[in-house]
């Protein structure tokens, strides 16, 4: 396998000062909201890795499409990488929200539609990975793997819309939210929000390169085991 | 054998025989349908298990949730709908499994038929064994919860339901029957996706059960619908990428 390449190590360097500055940010120099306090600060990395996780989710399902159409292992590798970035983010998004929540909503964790899809579309994606486990043929295990995923693109959403008909408490960052729900942020918590947004995007095309490479690497030493076992 | 498939739809597509094409379809579901069927009734060794499973759920709830009256009635639908999912992948299994373990599934691929007629036939099959259990299991449930549940629109939102699950369930368990954890991994794969149809069935299935206002069970209605017009329409595009091989 190659070296990482140039523009790979620029956004390896990029990812970290990003990250580390909208930390600073955050912590620093965005105003203190005053109803909430101090914890509101986890909502613009809360946001961040949730943008994340939905640029994985939909990154996968686009693959997926790619994959049944043109069946070339490549896709699938980017598939997988996909699915396991918004895995992890999604996770962060979770804990991160359940931190927030704490003392705002004064629990843990609550039934609301964003919350239940989130935990369902992870338990969804270790099933994913599961199906995965149990295949040993790569390009069967690559088929299933994009049906699998377009099944799941589907259904949550639905099982979005199927809880959201029970009430929900969750905040609306955008658009017309009442003013019991809306943030109402002022332009300094905007300027933080994106920032963290926009390092977090840098972090997310970081990451996924690594795990294409990766993916690379794997589907290499696949082939050359069953190169071996047959020359055995 | 895509050779021959190929040469049969082309032969299809001439307008002579489209007629006949439609009927050879419908026929080729019809058969996979009774075949299943008819194994079944001769052996009866599924229908057997998803019934005695189902009811020692119930009354594992029973025990479990140490009822009260007021609370039987509320906890009717979720009670029956979890017996359902859990007895329902018993039975998608075994659909598969059986045409798996000797190879019959090959035989059925090279059958000179769309290969969505296969997927057709085994998801009525399984949607009738489905329902035969459930159509039992509500009478062991009213006996034993001591509850009413004749109740036309809950018999419907049964069936809607039903075609969700077994739609989703039979494109799913075609997968997991080629894994190495097989029966293992239905449901893990399964539950995820059918939560939508779980949730609608719950609601509308309490609301048809407690008398509420129709304005408030057509929107779970609604959602049980498109669900399985959605999922009947995916699958039937997806199982041909199933099956490819």
């Amino acid at each position: 396998m190659s070296v990482q390449p140039t523009v790979l190590k620029v956004l390896n360097v990029l990812s970290v000062v990003l990250v580390l500055s909208a930390f600073i940010i955050v912590v620093f120099f965005t105003p203190i909201e005053k109803v909430m306090g101090l914890v509101q600060k986890v909502f613009y990395f809360h946001v961040s890795t949730a943008w994340i996780g939905m640029l994985g989710f939909v990154a996968a399902a686009v693959v997926a499409i790619i994959y049944l159409k043109t069946k070339e292992m490549k896709w699938d590798i980017i598939g997988l990488a996909a699915v396991e970035i918004s895995l992890v983010f999604f996770l962060i998004t979770l804990v991160l929200g359940s931190i927030w929540a704490r003392p705002i909503w004064n629990t843990w964790w609550t039934w609301d539609p964003r919350l239940s899809s989130a935990a369902f579309l992870e338990l969804f994606y270790g099933a994913y990975l599961l199906l995965r486990g149990g295949m040993d043929d790569p390009e069967r295990r690559a088929r299933f793997g994009a049906i699998y995923t377009l099944v799941g693109v589907v259904a949550v959403p639905l099982t979005f819309f199927s809880i959201r008909a029970l009430r929900t408490i969750h905040p609306v960052v955008f658009g017309s939210g009442d003013s019991g729900t809306s943030m109402g942020m002022t332009s300094p918590m905007l300027f933080t929000m994106f920032f963290s947004i926009i390092a977090f995007s840098v972090v997310f095309v970081t990451l996924f390169w690594h795990r294409i490479r990766l993916g690379q690497l794997a589907s290499t030493i696949e082939q050359r085991k069953l190169q071996a076992d047959l020359s055995n | 054998m895509d050779g021959r498939r190929k040469t049969e739809d082309r032969k299809g597509n001439s307008p002579s025989t489209v007629y006949g094409l439609r009927s050879n379809y419908l026929n080729a579901i019809r058969a996979i349908a009774w075949k299943d069927l008819a194994a079944e009734l001769r052996s009866r060794e599924l229908l057997t298990s998803m019934l005695v499973f189902s009811t020692l759920i119930i009354m594992i709830f029973y025990f479990a949730l140490d009822l009260d009256a007021k609370a039987r009635d509320n906890i009717a639908a979720g009670v029956l709908w979890v017996t359902f999912a859990f007895a329902g992948t018993i039975g998608l299994n075994r659909a598969m499994a059986i045409e798996k373990d000797r190879g019959c599934l090959d035989g059925l691929l090279l059958a000179p038929v769309d290969r969505s007629a296969i997927y057709f036939g085994k998801m009525i099959s399984s949607l009738v064994f489905m329902l035969i259990v459930e159509l039992i299991t509500l009478p062991i449930y009213s006996i034993f919860y001591n509850i009413n549940l004749f109740n036309i629109g809950f018999i419907g939102v049964i069936l809607l339901g039903s075609i969700g699950y077994t739609a989703v369930g039979t494109l799913l368990s075609t997968m997991t029957v080629q894994a190495r954890t097989r029966d293992m991994l239905l449901p893990i794969l399964l539950f995820p996706v059918i939560v939508p149809v779980l949730v609608a069935s719950v609601k509308a299935s309490s609301g048809f059960l407690q008398d509420y206002p129709m304005s408030e069970i057509l929107p779970w209605l609604n959602i049980l619908v498109a669900y399985d017009a959605i999922f009947l329409a995916l699958s039937f595009v997806f199982f041909d990428f199933v099956v490819e091989e």
